[in-house]
C-alpha cells in the first residue's frame, strides 16, 4: 500500500448491486453512471434495458479497461466534473457506493438531480449493528466487508447511515420514489417498511430520488 | 525554364495516387484554388452499404501511406502499428482511407504544385494560407468521390486530431465516431513559438531565397533540419530522451575536443533525414495551419457550440508525459462534449515516450481504440 498517495476510488463488487440498480431504470432511457469502475452496470443497461448509458470513472486504470470494452467511459470525478452537463441531460444518474468516497455528497447530489430527472444513490451503512457494536465495544473504528480499510486511508470520507440520508434528502427537497435496504450480497433486506429496523439491520441503502 | 526544386532524392518523381476536382476549393481565406488535387491511399474493402469506411488523418509531417512502404523514403507506414490486418483499425473489417493533407508535399495540392496563373512553376510561397478546416474540406471532396455518404470513424493523432475535432464539427451528420489523440482544440502560445522557431530558421537558411528556392535550384535544407530538431525535441519527454541517451557520449569516454553526446547525433539524423522528405514551403505552410487552429473561436468562443446537438461518438486519448498537446486540453475537450451532453469517452494513457506516444507501441492505447471501435461497430451496426 502507498501511504502517500490518498485512495480516491473505491472498488466494487458491481454484481451486488446490479440487479438492484437495473430494476430501478426504465428501459431505452439516458443514463450516466458515476463512478462506473469497469463499466459492468452500463454494459448491463445497454444489453438488457437497450439504455444510452454511459459512465464516469475517476481510476484511469478502470477507465481504460471500460473503454477497452467498447463502453463510453471518461476519466472525471463526481466532485468537480457533473457542473459540466447541462440540465435534464440524463433520466437517471446513479451513484453507487461512491456517495460517502466524495468530498461534497451534498453538492454532489444536488448536481445529478440537476442532470437528471431521477437520482440512484446507493451506500453502504454505517448504521448497521455490526458497526455499532464495534464502535461500542471496542472504542475503535469498526472494520466490516463494507468497511475494511483503516480510518487513515479510507476513501470513505463522508460515511452516513439510512437514517442520516433520509434526512437529508428531507432537507435539500428531494422525493424517496422507492428506498430499500440490502446485504452486502445484494439480497433485500425484509425492512422496507420500517426505516429504523433498515438502519439497524441493513449493511447497504439504495436510493431512487427525484426532486419535489 | 523550370528548375527541379529537389536536391532529395527522387522527391517530385515518384508518382502518387490520387484525384483532382477541377472546380477547385474556396478555402477560408477567401481565395479559391482553381484546381484542387487530393492524394490518397485507401486499405481493405468498402462494404456494400458503405457504411465501414474509417479515414485516417494524418500529422504535421506524415503522409497518406499510413499501412504500408512510403515510396520516397522507403520506410514502413507511419502507423503499421495501428493500421493493418488484425491491427487496431483492421483492415480486414473496416475500408481506411488517408488523404495527404491540403498543403502538403506527398501529391495533394500545395506549394509544390503548379502555381494557378503561373503554371509553369510552382506555388512555393505564394500558396495561399490554409486553415485544418480547409483540409477537412479538401479530404470530404475525396470521401464524396469515393461514394462514402456517411464516415464510420474519423481517427487522427495531433495535428491529425484537430482535423478529427474539425470534421466532427463541420460534418456532424457524416460522421459516426471521431478520435482525436494526443490533440488540442487549439494551438497553444507555447506550440506556436516552437513552430516559430522552426519557420525562423528556415527564413535564415541562405538557401531560402525569400521562398524562391526552387527557382535556384537549392532547398534550405539546413534550416529545415533546424527546424525539424526543435519540433522533435517538443515530441518527445525529457523521461525517454534521458532513458535513450542520457549523457552519453559518441565514440569516447571523456568529453574531449571533437566528441559528441549521443542526443546531439540523434537530432542531427532526425534533421537530415527529414530534408530528404519534405518540403520547406510546405512546412511553412501547414506548422500555419496548426497555428491558426481554435476551434472554440470559431463558435463564438464557445467550444461547446462547435457540438451542438453532435450525435457523434468521441473517443479522447492523451499520454501522460505529452508536453505539447497535454492532457489537459482533452480533457478540456471532453468538458465541452459534456456540455452538449456528447456520448465521450476520455482516457489518458500512461506513458512515458511524450508527444510521439501515438505513433509507437503503446499497447493500452491500441486496445482502448480497438474496443472503441468495436463498441461503436455495434452501435452503428455493422456485423463483425
Amino acid at each position: 500500500m502507498n501511504f502517500t498517495q490518498p485512495v480516491r476510488f473505491v472498488a466494487k463488487n458491481m454484481r451486488v448491486d446490479l440487479a438492484l440498480i437495473a430494476g430501478m431504470v426504465a428501459p431505452h432511457s439516458r443514463v450516466l453512471d458515476i463512478g462506473c469502475g469497469d463499466g459492468t452496470l452500463i454494459d448491463h443497461l445497454f444489453r438488457t434495458k437497450q439504455c444510452d448509458a454511459r459512465g464516469i470513472e475517476i481510476d484511469m486504470a478502470e477507465v481504460t479497461r471500460a473503454v477497452t470494452h467498447g463502453l463510453p467511459v471518461m476519466q472525471g470525478d463526481a466532485d468537480s466534473d457533473l457542473v459540466n452537463y447541462p440540465d435534464a441531460a440524463f433520466d437517471y444518474v446513479i451513484l453507487s457506493r461512491t456517495l460517502q468516497a466524495v468530498e461534497q455528497p451534498r453538492e454532489v447530489l444536488r448536481q445529478m438531480l440537476r442532470i437528471s430527472t431521477f437520482a440512484i444513490v446507493s451506500f453502504p451503512n454505517f448504521g448497521h449493528w455490526s458497526l455499532r457494536l464495534q464502535l461500542l465495544f471496542s472504542g475503535k473504528m469498526p472494520m466490516t466487508r463494507a468497511w475494511h480499510r483503516m480510518w487513515y486511508e479510507t476513501p470513505n470520507i463522508h460515511p452516513c447511515t439510512i437514517r442520516d440520508f433520509f434526512a437529508l434528502c428531507e432537507a435539500d427537497g428531494y422525493k424517496v420514489e422507492q428506498w430499500l435496504a440490502a446485504d452486502e450480497d445484494g439480497k433485500k433486506a425484509p425492512w422496507r417498511k420500517f426505516a429504523s429496523l433498515a438502519n439497524f439491520f441493513g449493511e447497504q441503502g439504495l436510493f431512487l430520488l427525484r426532486k419535489v | 525554364m523550370r528548375k527541379t526544386m529537389d536536391q532529395g532524392p527522387n522527391f517530385s518523381e515518384t508518382p502518387h495516387q490520387s484525384v483532382s476536382f477541377d472546380d477547385g476549393l474556396t478555402l477560408d481565406c477567401g481565395r479559391h484554388l482553381n484546381r484542387l488535387t487530393v492524394a490518397y491511399r485507401t486499405y481493405g474493402t468498402l462494404n456494400a452499404a458503405r457504411s465501414n469506411a474509417i479515414l485516417i488523418c494524418h500529422a504535421l509531417t506524415g503522409d497518406q501511406y499510413v499501412a504500408e512502404t512510403q515510396p520516397v523514403t522507403g520506410k514502413p507506414g507511419w502507423w503499421g502499428a495501428v493500421v493493418g490486418l488484425e491491427r487496431p483499425v483492421d483492415t480486414g473489417r473496416y475500408f481506411v482511407v488517408c488523404a495527404n493533407v491540403l498543403g502538403g508535399c506527398m501529391g495533394s495540392t500545395g506549394p509544390r504544385s503548379p502555381h494557378d496563373e503561373r503554371p509553369g512553376e510552382p506555388w512555393g510561397v505564394d500558396f495561399p494560407p490554409v486553415t485544418i478546416a480547409d483540409m477537412v474540406r479538401a479530404q470530404k471532396r475525396l470521401v464524396d468521390h469515393l461514394g462514402i455518404e456517411k464516415l464510420f470513424a474519423v481517427i487522427g493523432g495531433s495535428m491529425g486530431g484537430m482535423q478529427a475535432l474539425a470534421w466532427a464539427a463541420l460534418y456532424p451528420a457524416q460522421v459516426f465516431a471521431a478520435v482525436p489523440v494526443a490533440a488540442a482544440a487549439y494551438h497553444s502560445a507555447q506550440n506556436i513559438a516552437f513552430h516559430e522557431i522552426g519557420r525562423q530558421a528556415i527564413a535564415a537558411d541562405p538557401s531560402f531565397h525569400g521562398g524562391r528556392y526552387w527557382a535556384e535550384g537549392v532547398t534550405p535544407a539546413r534550416g529545415l533540419a533546424v527546424a525539424r530538431m526543435t519540433a522533435h525535441i517538443t515530441y518527445v519527454s525529457e523521461a525517454a530522451l534521458t532513458r535513450k541517451f542520457g549523457r552519453k557520449l559518441q565514440g569516447a569516454s571523456d568529453l574531449l575536443i571533437g566528441d559528441r553526446f549521443e542526443v546531439e547525433s540523434y537530432l542531427e539524423h532526425q534533421g537530415s533525414s527529414f530534408v530528404r522528405r519534405f518540403d520547406a514551403n510546405s512546412y511553412l505552410t501547414i506548422t500555419r495551419a496548426m497555428d491558426l487552429f481554435d476551434l472554440a473561436a470559431d463558435h463564438d468562443g464557445s467550444l461547446a457550440a462547435a457540438f451542438t446537438g453532435t450525435r457523434t461518438r468521441f473517443l479522447l486519448v492523451s499520454f501522460s508525459s505529452d508536453w505539447l498537446f497535454p492532457t489537459a486540453q482533452s480533457r478540456a475537450i471532453a468538458k465541452a462534449l459534456n456540455h452538449v451532453a456528447a456520448n465521450v469517452s476520455f482516457v489518458e494513457i500512461m506513458s512515458d515516450k511524450g508527444h510521439d506516444a501515438f505513433l509507437l507501441d503503446e499497447p493500452d492505447f491500441h486496445r482502448t481504440l480497438s474496443g472503441f471501435l468495436a463498441g461503436c461497430a455495434e452501435h452503428a451496426g455493422l456485423g463483425a
